[in-house]
């Protein structure tokens, strides 16, 4: 690959330069058209305007920074990195006034209960796994403020690429549980004909991409689906969910490359929630966090994930102005991973029970919001007690009714392969309708649909 | 010239695939404006190989995009501008670079409409060239015809002349599903007589359906891509022998017309295919077994033969490229020894 690539670009640039090596104003002007060819004008590129006297500033294409005499390496700063923007302290209270969003009561109300609805779900549904109903959970706990922080900052239809640990974001966007519940047991409601794993949700009409199991490949995909948004003049922006593990891979490199030269209007949003199954941050990565965004030409900021307004104000402001100046943005958010990474993890394995207790009982996303609520009156413990009971109740009547329903016809087994269905598939779609109007009593059909 | 033009038909233009492809760009690119090519090199160097030279000068950098060296993410790029409404064509320098993207190719573009429930279509276009070229040995030489083939979601197309190069993008573009075109360095220069239903702006070429490319009546000799060429030249030297050979273009690996196949093969009751992969599990073997599962089995009066490339990575010394490939008189061998002459 290298050598074809290496070759074809020496051969172009010696087409364009060789014939200017001398310094007269005619090789300078060839230089300089040439120059704005290759570039091909793009807005950030530096144009040099001037040519003083070619000893004093560097004429590499590649950079254009000053020259330095002195040998220096650049260090990473990891000890003192990039500070954590936050709004809220651990108790709830507004540090900086002029930083708080002021949001109107319902819509903090509407924050608060999605996010603990979506626990209560977590809580009901990880258990109905334990109990063999289903096959295969993830919960949310903890994070539960980077999903609706990040929501509530966003235009309704603008399009979100997750990771599989954003159930909140389709909460706060209304989601019913009937919903989540039915593609969990994969039941006659999804809208997934039951085609996925638990947890791999998907909504066209609440634009949110069906969520796909390997890791970091929405990443590209939603530079590529920003590129459209941006091609269409659509005022929307794309949000793109991804742990601090997935962002090991090539894909994520590729995508923030992407993002800023094909200059995307993308909100690139890191869950750093401190481990990727098993593997702490310190394994994962030696630089500091995801500050890699400056790296890539990206605008990037830090934000404290369990401080709901501090997600709020980033995902606000990022979301402003990638529509309105066509950049990417990348935020961290900086959280912790209460649960275990899902069902077929026991993360009591490789961390201590003293460090998530922390986390549960002194900074978690939910009780701070709560402090707020209390703070300013609009809520209180006899609130909590009655939307407890309430979510409750409402999660396990999904719960009871998602069980009850049927699976998915057995003639699905062979759509939406192609758009059209092939000749070969209809066939053997056809057989087996014939298979089991004569051994139907064979099978287990009272637990699907017709 | 031109007084002898007035007096006669003008004669059928002659086109080499490269440009049939490149005009097949060109009329969607017209067409569609949610089209558009991606791929290292295609803008201002007019493509690696040239494939899309003058569309960039045409259509600006909106809609023929130069992308960072990152298969995976540019593949990526693609994927996600197709589900977000667009219509990419994302070309790969060289199929042996996909290998870098093939998670995006099959994981993303080949099963999200089936795993979305039919929620997520992803109408891209994966192209370049394919298989065995000149001098580039191993890393630069495999054919990905089987391996693409293998995918349920994708369709895959194989065209071998011009009037196939222009009709199978022009379908592939078109197509809602995600399409890989294999191409071939090596057919890019060669120029064919285009009929003239392929000067139409909307002349496609059917996904899904072979051609009879010369009929026979002694033996059915299947193959796609380049090797089509070879088959008819060993069919030609076999015409002065008296044997007469039926050539199928498969012109598509899947869906696979077997249909042709067997209706050939009941007619003729040989078999030989011939393909520039490598023999295991290759686009032969799916023939070959298609062929036992279906009524044309017992019309065979020899066991079917595949003709492929030699069981190992290409080679780089030119005596020893030539001989890892099929040959015309290797196609030759095989079909005399199918018919036992």
């Amino acid at each position: 690959m290298a050598v074809a690539v290496a070759v074809a670009v020496a051969a172009a640039a010696a087409r364009v330069w060789g014939s200017s090596r001398g310094l007269g104003q005619a090789g300078l002007l060839l230089r300089r058209s040439a120059a704005r060819g290759l570039a091909r004008s793009l807005p950030q590129r530096q144009e040099q305007q001037h040519f003083p006297s070619l000893d004093d500033k560097p004429q590499f294409p590649g950079a254009s920074a000053e020259f330095i005499d002195k040998l220096e390496f650049i260090q990473p700063n990891v000890i003192s990195g990039i500070p954590v923007y936050r709004v809220m302290d651990r108790q709830g209270q507004i540090i900086n006034p002029s930083e708080d969003p002021h949001l109107p009561q319902e819509k903090v109300l509407k924050l608060y209960r999605s996010m603990t609805l979506l626990n209560t779900m977590d809580r009901i549904l990880y258990e109905s796994q334990r109990q063999g109903r289903i096959s295969f959970y993830m919960t949310n706990y903890g994070e539960e403020g980077t999903h609706v922080g990040s929501a509530a900052a966003l235009d309704n239809t603008d399009l979100v690429f997750g990771q599989y640990r954003e159930a909140g974001v389709l909460m706060y966007r209304d989601y019913p549980l009937e919903l989540f519940m039915a593609q969990c047991y994969g039941n006659v409601s999804d809208l997934g004909k039951g085609r996925q794993m638990p947890v791999h949700y998907g909504c066209r009409e609440r634009h949110f991409v069906t969520i796909s199991s390997p890791l970091a490949t929405q990443i590209p995909q939603a530079v590529g689906a920003a590129y459209a948004a941006k091609r269409a003049n659509a005022n929307r922006v794309v949000i793109c969910y991804f742990g601090e593990g997935a962002a090991s891979e090539g894909d994520a490199h590729a995508g923030f490359n992407f993002a800023a030269t094909l200059e995307c209007p993308i909100i690139f949003f890191c869950r750093n929630n401190g481990y990727a199954i098993s593997t702490p941050t310190s394994e994962q990565y030696r630089g500091d966090g995801i500050g890699r965004g400056p790296g890539y030409g990206i605008l990037s900021i830090r934000v404290d994930g369990n401080d709901v307004f501090a997600v709020y104000n980033a995902t606000k402001e990022a979301r402003r102005r990638a529509v309105a100046e066509n950049q990417p943005f990348l935020i961290e958010a900086m959280t912790y991973r209460i649960g275990h990474h899902s069902t077929s993890d026991d993360s009591s394995a490789y961390r201590s029970v003293d460090e998530v207790n922390y986390w549960d009982k002194q900074d978690h996303p939910i009780s701070r919001l709560r402090h707020y609520l209390q703070s300013r009156g609009w809520w209180d413990d006899e609130q909590e007690k009655a939307w407890r009971k309430q979510s409750r109740k409402k999660v396990m009547e999904a719960f009871e009714q998602a069980e009850r329903k049927p699976k998915p016809s057995p003639s699905l087994l062979f759509s939406d392969v192609y758009q059209e269905m092939p000749a070969q598939l209809r066939k053997q779609q056809e057989a087996l309708a014939r298979h089991l109007q004569t051994y139907g009593e064979h099978y287990p059909l009272d637990h699907f649909e017709k | 010239m031109a007084a002898v033009c007035g007096l006669m038909r003008r004669p059928l233009e002659q086109v080499t695939v490269r440009d049939a492809i490149n005009q097949g760009m060109d009329e969607e690119l017209e067409r569609d404006e949610k089209v558009f090519l991606l791929g290292e090199e295609v803008a201002q160097y007019d493509g690696a190989y040239k494939v899309s030279r003058g569309l960039w000068k045409k259509y600006g950098d909106k809609r023929i995009i130069d992308t960072p060296i990152s298969e995976m993410g540019f593949a990526g790029i693609a994927v996600g501008a197709a589900m977000a409404g667009l219509r990419p064509i994302c070309e790969f320098m060289t199929f042996n670079f996909s290998m870098q993207a093939i998670d995006q190719v099959i994981n993303s573009a080949a099963k999200t409409y089936y795993m979305s429930g039919g929620i997520q279509p992803v109408p891209v276009v994966f192209r370049g060239p394919n298989g065995a070229s000149a001098g580039v040995a191993a890393q630069h030489s495999q054919c990905f015809a089987a391996w693409y083939g293998h995918c349920p979601g994708l369709k895959v197309v194989s065209p071998w002349n011009s009037e196939d190069a222009k009709g199978l993008i022009k379908s592939a573009i078109r197509d809602n599903n995600p399409v890989v075109v294999l191409e071939n360095e090596l057919m890019y220069g060669v120029p064919f007589e285009l009929p003239s239903e392929a000067q139409s702006k909307d002349f496609l070429i059917p996904i899904g359906k072979a051609k009879i490319e010369r009929q026979g009546t002694h033996i059915t000799v299947v193959a796609h891509s380049r090797p089509v060429g070879h088959c008819l030249e060993a069919a030609t030297v076999l015409s002065k022998e008296g044997i007469e050979c039926e050539v199928i273009n498969m012109r598509t690996i899947r869906p696979m017309d077997i249909e042709t196949i067997e209706a050939s093969v009941m007619k003729t009751n040989h078999l030989v295919t011939v393909e520039g992969g490598w023999p295991q599990f290759g686009v032969g073997a799916e023939v070959c077994a298609r062929i036992m599962e279906g009524p044309a089995f017992n019309f065979l009066d020899a066991p079917a033969v595949r003709v492929t490339g030699a069981d190992v990575p290409m080679p780089y010394a030119k005596i020893l490229e030539d001989n890892s490939i099929p040959q015309v008189k290797d196609i030759i061998f095989a079909i005399k020894k199918t018919l036992n002459i």
